[in-house]
């Protein structure tokens, strides 16, 4: 009990120091504005729901990163105080994650979950917030791994900003050449297991199947929807992205353990 | 109370820490002294935990540690450079450790903070603060919680003159509490009045680990400034060139004049 409530501690101060600095209400209210005129300029919600999906694929992933990497290396003096104190490596991690995550998660779920409750309450608009939710805290936790491994801001920022190229742009662009490449075997199996290795593809199909345009897939998107659309399909979505949280984290928990500091 | 059994560190390929073996006692206060990188830092860092050893065990009150943070809690640290989160204020950074670390008032020790005026600086940010005054905030954290054990790295460095005599008046006071205190420091002068026991460090290497009455016997020099000068001087130290200097010293017949400036305990 006493050590969940130092965390919460730590925790409130990091969520403090994050507050003051004012570059979380920058980001909220970006996407308060890009939600609130896509819902204005389109007609068709569902119209509105798939631009906006594919503004937070690109956006909260690489904001998530860059945010997480500038404050790392920002607060190093106050993970070197706490270091000095009666506090574990692991406790001192943990509540810096909880303090980044929690605050990246609120401004998105007051920029976006507001505009869209109002406009397309339901279960699209439900899984969109699921979506860029998780996907703030895999990109959140992968961050941390980097920061904890480089050595300097500099480099720490410009591993993030590869990796997120990589999941964002590369890791299509790769799976578009395996699907040409191979388009004589059956590749529905293998194309489900692809985008589980990659959060974003796996937020946009299981947003993108649970709408209309899913039609327009053909054969492959009938297999993904009856999967997706099923009580597996939702359970396995969530499943990965808990891995995608959880493994990452704690690799970092791992090398921050053993970091000279 | 502290027990480091062969400690060694590397950072890549150059050896900090090389085989360190040490005992500390409660009542003693021990001056690291060496030339720069030669290692003191790394020693009070792998103590702190705050620096892994690549071999090696460090024991406090028996205890390995290893993981455990909760014995850092007798422990205050005041670091060579003072790093501490911009955006907060003194006020906030002292309440903040004070709310972590959950002592009850009484328990505290505010001397520092009332000594030093920086009650009259809690609402300034911390990068507002000069190097000095970052010193006293250290300082002065590193106090309050009346730890039985405090470790100072280069305490008086960048302090003014009256707050270095300050910070000496209750390093002393600590000291008659019997509490074990590790300092180092380049300023020699500074530790003449406080030490009990000297280490002497060299690429990492103990030289040796001596009390300061054996050190003043062996180099015939009473301030301890001369008596190091005396050591780095020569080429290479070793237990050689002390027995040679005792020699000397014996055959000469010199006798170590009573200083009255020094304050002998």
């Amino acid at each position: 009990m006493i050590k969940q409530q130092t965390m919460l501690k730590l925790s409130k101060y990091v969520l403090y120091d994050i507050v003051r600095s004012k570059v979380i209400l920058a980001y909220t209210l970006f996407l308060f504005l890009v939600s609130f005129s896509l819902f204005n300029m389109e007609e068709d919600s569902s119209k509105a729901i798939l631009s906006l999906l594919n503004i937070i694929l690109i956006v909260v992933p690489l904001i998530s990163m860059i945010f997480t990497t500038i404050h790392y290396y920002n607060s190093y003096e106050f993970i070197e105080l706490m270091l000095s104190q009666p506090m574990s490596r692991r406790k001192i991690l943990l509540s810096e994650y909880g303090g980044v995550g929690l605050s990246l998660v609120s401004s998105f779920l007051i920029g976006v979950g507001i505009p869209v409750l109002l406009y397309s309450p339901g279960s699209v608009g439900f899984s969109l917030l699921f979506t860029g939710c998780s996907l703030t805290l895999v990109f959140t936790s992968l961050a941390f791994l980097t920061s904890v491994k480089a050595r300097d801001k500099a480099r720490g920022i410009g591993v993030a900003l590869l990796l997120w190229f990589y999941f964002a742009l590369i890791y299509d662009g790769l799976i578009l050449l395996i699907l040409f490449n191979f388009s004589d075997y059956p590749l529905e199996k293998i194309t489900l297991i692809l985008s589980a290795l990659n959060p974003i593809d796996l937020g946009r199909i299981s947003i993108m199947l649970k709408m209309d345009v899913s039609a327009l897939m053909g054969y492959t998107g009938a297999l993904y929807k009856d999967f997706f659309g099923s009580g597996a399909g939702t359970l396995f979505t969530v499943g990965i992205m808990l891995l995608w949280i959880a493994i990452p984290l704690s690799l970092a928990l791992r090398v921050f353990k053993k970091k000279d500091l | 109370m502290i027990r480091i059994e062969h400690i060694n560190k590397k950072f890549k390929k150059l050896i900090a820490l090389n085989d360190i073996n040490a005992q500390f006692e409660k009542g003693q206060v021990i001056s690291l002294i060496g030339p720069n990188g030669s290692g003191k830092t790394t020693l009070i860092k792998a103590i702190l935990g705050m620096v892994k050893a690549d071999s090696g065990k460090i024991f406090f009150n028996d205890e390995l540690i290893n993981g455990d943070p909760s014995y850092r809690s007798q422990i205050g640290y005041m670091p060579q450079i003072g790093r501490y989160p911009d955006n907060m204020k003194v006020g906030q950074l002292f309440k903040m450790l004070k709310n972590i670390r959950n002592v009850s008032a009484d328990n505290l020790d505010e001397e520092l903070i009332n000594k030093f005026g920086l009650k009259e600086i809690f609402q300034k940010p911390m990068r507002t603060l000069s190097g000095g005054t970052r010193q006293k905030v250290s300082a002065a954290l590193a106090f309050l919680f009346s730890p039985d054990v405090l470790i100072l790295d280069e305490p008086t460095a960048g302090l003014d003159p009256l707050s270095s005599e300050i910070l000496k008046e209750k390093i002393l006071k600590e000291k008659a509490k019997n509490k074990l205190i590790l300092i180092t420091s380049h300023i020699l002068s500074d530790l003449d009045e406080l030490t009990t026991q000297i280490m002497y460090l060299q690429e990492g290497k103990m030289e040796f680990f001596k009390g300061i009455e054996q050190l003043r016997e062996e180099t015939g020099e009473l301030k301890l400034g001369k008596a190091i000068a005396r050591i780095m001087k020569g080429e290479k130290f070793s237990n050689e060139w002390i027995d040679r200097m005792v020699l000397k010293e014996s055959l000469e017949g010199i006798k170590p004049e009573k200083n009255s400036s020094f304050r002998s305990e």
